[in-house]
């Protein structure tokens, strides 16, 4: 089987909300979290998807 | 020296300078390079001797050379197989890929031009034959003319039209007009589509157009044709800054996202508007039966 989008990691300043599979990444404030998926976004070619101004994750599509 | 001679002399000619006409390098850029005319020229040439021979072997009552047009047919379904391979194969390495449909309208169309090549040889011989040389220089006229209305597709200007739009965001939300493109997290990319992107709003003129656009081959065509002709701002790595088209899905209009780097309005809407429309995504659902039995009731 073919996995066409996959969300390869989570930022949050929220730590509250998540949990699970992917890497989580917990960050302090927003201007951190922004710095983290920018780096991340370059670094495994994916897009920052914004769920809420405290959530993150990123997608390969 | 026969009487055959010249007549198919002059088929092969006329044949191979149809091709040669019919080989035109515009901003698609394909072919590229001396070798791929070659590759074309010589096939022309080759489709040209096979249009010629085929009457003065009809008329000397060899009719089993006919079949000779079979190997034709067959060598030429070949070069259709040869431009989509390479074509497939080089799509990987472009920033905004052809897409299949694109390429299997080009393959087809250099399919199709063998076939006019081998028509124009097959008619100029047969008036020479029949008639004269005069009678065979009125003929490639007419075929000159046949060849242009073939080569000329309907372009996506007759069929929808172009509205420029601002882009904006609601949110993460990216939008062109009300047709939601896609979310964008980072604030700093947010700045850089705004700041590079536009918006187009392609309206369809009638029914039939709704589902050509919406076909994603067609619409993966705009997207290539305006990247190749405005440059695109975006390179391996970036996948947020894609160019992307996306329907509204009420009344059939398409959101067109573009990341040119050369931000020329007018421009633009020229280019789109000049886009082939792809033969395989053409639809036509007023030509079904259920439809024309109510424009009947009407």
């Amino acid at each position: 089987m073919n996995i066409e989008k996959v969300v390869l990691s989570i930022i949050t300043t929220n730590k509250q909300k998540v949990s699970g599979g992917a890497p989580i990444f917990i960050c302090e404030t927003k201007e951190e979290m922004d710095k983290v998926a920018a780096n991340l976004e370059a670094i495994i070619d994916g897009i920052s998807h914004a769920l809420s101004d405290e959530l993150y994750i990123i997608v390969k599509h | 020296m026969n009487e055959y001679t010249y007549p198919i002399l002059f088929g092969v000619v006329v044949g191979t300078l149809a091709r040669f006409i019919m080989l035109r390098t515009d901003y698609r850029q394909y072919p590229t390079y001396l070798h791929g005319k070659v590759i074309h020229l010589a096939l022309g040439f080759i489709a040209a001797g096979l249009g010629s021979v085929a009457v003065p072997a009809i008329m000397d009552k060899e009719f089993t050379a006919v079949t000779f047009l079979t190997i034709a047919a067959s060598q030429f379904r070949e070069v259709r197989n040869m431009e989509r391979n390479t074509l497939t194969e080089l799509d990987g390495y472009e920033l905004v890929p052809r897409g299949n449909s694109y390429i299997e309208g080009i393959a087809i169309a250099f399919e199709g031009r063998n076939y006019l090549v081998i028509f124009t040889s097959l008619v100029t011989t047969l008036c020479y034959l029949v008639w004269n040389i005069g009678a065979a220089a009125i003929a490639t006229v007419g075929c000159y003319f046949v060849i242009r209305k073939f080569m000329s597709g309907s372009t996506m200007k007759q069929i929808v039209d172009i509205e420029f739009k601002e882009l904006y965001f609601e949110g993460a939300g990216l939008y062109v007009d009300n047709i939601y493109i896609m979310n964008i997290g980072l604030p700093e990319r947010q700045k850089e589509i705004l700041k590079y992107g536009m918006g187009f709003i392609l309206t369809p003129k009638n029914f039939d157009v709704r589902s050509t656009i919406a076909n994603l081959g067609q619409r993966q065509a705009i997207l290539h044709d305006v990247s190749v002709s405005m440059g695109v701002f975006r390179d391996s790595g970036t996948p947020a800054l894609s160019p992307l088209i996306k329907r509204d899905l009420d009344d059939g209009r398409i959101g067109v996202f573009v990341l040119p780097q050369d931000k020329d309005v007018e421009k633009a809407k020229q280019v789109i508007g000049a886009v082939p429309v792809l033969e395989n995504a053409i639809r036509m659902p007023s030509e079904s039966k259920v439809s024309k039995k109510e424009g009947r009731n009407k």
